[in-house]
């Protein structure tokens, strides 16, 4: 995944190697330097292990000590409610990441491109769900549209009938959206005060129409923080905890099947086993992203 | 090299147009110009002079305050946006898009128009043979020099063929030796296709080198128009005279026919009593030390500056007067000699 930026771009320069893997000074070294490099290194290699390797490697191994075995990772698979949980996970992250995205870059850019009175308290008003607990973007989305919420209220005066949808997939949906959007404003803000607006200019002179200008100029440029910040919004929507937990039980998303086999069952392996399935499923989607973005990356920067 | 195709020369004129921002804050004073179809019109002058703000208002980036009006040859265009007037725009920055290769960006212009396909490979093509970057067609922008870019930059503006080309100090990001070439280069361009150009620059050698004429600006308004020529020679007030070229200024006395500089005396019909005038470098010559003692004078060199076609010397006169001097480079001068400098009466600039 590393090498989708750096390789296809590389593919037009005919000047640039693609084979540098091994780095030639390095084999140049002598022993010596080879042992010094190692000594220092190994404070860092130490750090990593600890706190990353090890619990890594212990957690996996959790996993297959089991009764299952090691087909407790096949679990997710074979088992429907695991499968089901794990796909309405990643439904509900990609629509939340995309929805998120969308909300965000027409805002982001609004609010960069215009100065009125009150923008800089709306900026503030707009990131201030950033300190939030689950729990609390749990708690609104109740009070939202809950049993006693607003929204149930409204309904009922309007038609009789009380909407209520907090307890549920869409409650859910409303309150990632909700938590997310402050991360992916800040992002796309960023990334849009460093546009050139002489491109915006050129694009117009040559006959653009403004939606042109948006479709060919300005979003190709934002690809970059569309991207970084849809990882992180899709990464945070997966793993998300304290939001569901708070609205129902009965929402089935992976992190809650994991809260369920591990405190409930005490299915320790099974918890251990999809753990590291909603770890890795998270990494695969956010590798290929960054693969299929990658040429368009290294061209817009 | 293809033959160049001829663009339709579209006079433009500008009236009243004068440039207020939010705030109040005034850039551009009422401005009247008129330019004649397929001329290069330079807008020279510091920066913060408005000639960038004149610019927009031409390519419609800006609106010119009430009453003001754009005119491209019989059509207002005051109304129009940017996109609408058919313009060419070079800027500085290049601006290109990086997310398109050369050719994508050279077609851009056609690909918003909707012109097929082919017919779009074609002109772009034709376009990328006359700015010398044909085999940079599927570059992407960040493969490229400075100076490749730039030539990018006009290719994408010319192959819509617009009504007029506008270039924001196009060269100025470049280095001395490849701002010439791409200077000349651009000169054979405009002289080619006969596109009415308007070329903002702070240089005045390039501004110069390119203007049919020369707007000379400062503090939002026009100091002077003229060809390169007439600015350099008759400057019309004391702002065009520095900042074109290098003027000495010199404190003088007329009366009784005789202009007295120092120790000089020289012919004079110009207006009595002190008067400041003015001369040009290269109009100073620098007499052997035996020479007509009436119409010379004397000077001691504080600096003398080799420049390969001539030494500059800047010489200091017995008031303290500083003289800037083009001399011939064969002459060895050094610092602390006396010499004695002639002044043509003929060269002479007084305001």
């Amino acid at each position: 995944m590393a090498t989708g930026g750096e390789g296809s771009g590389a593919g037009a320069l005919p000047l640039r190697s693609r084979r540098g893997r091994t780095t030639p000074s390095l084999r140049l070294t002598g022993r010596r330097e080879a042992v010094l490099l190692a000594g220092m290194l190994a404070p860092a290699a130490v750090v990593f292990s600890a706190f990353f390797l090890v619990p890594l490697a212990r957690l996996f191994a959790i996993g297959g000590s089991g009764a299952a075995g090691w087909s407790a990772y096949l679990s997710v698979l074979t088992n429907p409610a695991h499968l089901s949980s794990l796909v309405s996970t990643v439904l509900l992250s990609l629509a939340v990441t995309a929805v998120t995205l969308a909300i965000a870059t027409a805002a982001g850019l609004f609010l960069e491109r215009n100065r009125f009175p009150g923008r800089s308290l709306l900026v503030a008003l707009l990131t201030f769900p950033l300190a939030f607990p689950g729990v609390v973007i749990g708690f609104m989305v109740i009070m939202l549209a809950g049993r006693q919420g607003l929204v149930g209220e409204v309904s009922r005066a309007l038609t009789g009938e009380r909407l209520v949808f907090a307890y549920s997939m869409t409650g859910l949906f409303l309150g990632y959206v909700y938590f997310s959007i402050p991360r992916v404003i800040l992002t796309v803000m960023a990334s849009a005060e460093k546009l050139d607006p002489r491109l915006e200019e050129a694009a117009r002179s040559l006959g653009a129409r403004p939606w042109q200008v948006m479709a060919h100029v300005v979003l190709p440029a934002l690809k970059p923080a569309f991207l970084s910040a849809g990882a992180i919004c899709f990464a945070t929507a997966m793993g998300a905890f304290g939001t569901a937990f708070t609205l129902a039980t009965r929402i089935e998303v992976l992190p809650m099947t994991i809260y369920t086999e591990f405190t409930l069952q005490a299915n320790i392996a099974t918890a251990a086993a999809l753990s590291f399935v909603l770890g890795l499923v998270t990494w695969v989607a956010l590798a290929l992203a960054r693969n299929f973005a990658g040429s368009s990356v290294a061209a817009a920067g | 090299m293809t033959q160049p195709f001829h663009l339709e020369p579209v006079p433009i004129r500008m009236i009243r147009c004068a440039k207020t921002f939010d705030g109040g804050v005034r850039v551009l004073d009422p401005v009247d110009l008129e330019i004649g179809g397929g001329e290069t019109l330079v807008l020279l002058g510091p920066s913060g002079c408005g000639k960038t703000t004149l610019l927009r208002l031409i390519a419609g980036l800006e609106w010119p305050d009430a009453g003001g009006r754009v005119v491209f040859g019989g059509e207002d265009v005051t109304a129009l946006p940017i996109e609408r007037r058919n313009v060419g725009m070079v800027f500085q920055s290049y601006a290109l898009f990086p997310n398109m290769t050369v050719a994508e960006n050279v077609g851009y212009g056609l690909r918003v128009r909707g012109i097929e396909r082919l017919e779009r490979a074609r002109r772009v093509g034709e376009m990328l043979e006359m700015t010398h970057i044909a085999p940079l067609a599927d570059r992407r922008i960040d493969q490229l020099s400075g100076g490749q870019r730039q030539r990018v930059a006009l290719a994408r503006a010319l192959v819509v063929r617009p009504r007029v080309l506008l270039l924001d100090e196009p060269l100025t990001a470049l280095d001395a030796k490849l701002r010439d070439t791409l200077r000349l280069e651009i000169d054979r361009l405009l002289q080619d296709l006969g596109i009415t150009a308007v070329y903002v620059t702070h240089d005045q050698a390039e501004a110069m080198a390119l203007g049919d004429r020369i707007v000379v600006m400062s503090k939002g308004r026009i100091e002077q128009i003229g060809t390169p020529r007439e600015i350099y020679r008759n400057p019309a007030s004391p702002f065009v005279a520095g900042f074109v070229g290098t003027m000495n200024r010199l404190p003088a006395e007329g009366g009784g026919g005789l202009l007295r500089i120092g120790g000089a005396t020289l012919p004079w019909s110009g207006p009595m009593g002190p008067v400041e005038v003015m001369v040009r470098p290269e109009d100073l010559t620098v007499e052997p030390e035996a020479g007509a003692e009436g119409y010379t004078l004397p000077a001691r060199i504080s600096a003398a500056v080799f420049l390969g076609d001539r030494t500059r010397l800047v010489a200091e006169t017995s008031d303290g007067t500083e003289l800037t001097i083009d001399t011939d480079p064969h002459r060895p001068f050094a610092r602390g000699d006396q010499i004695r400098l002639r002044i043509d009466p003929s060269r002479i600039l007084s305001p």
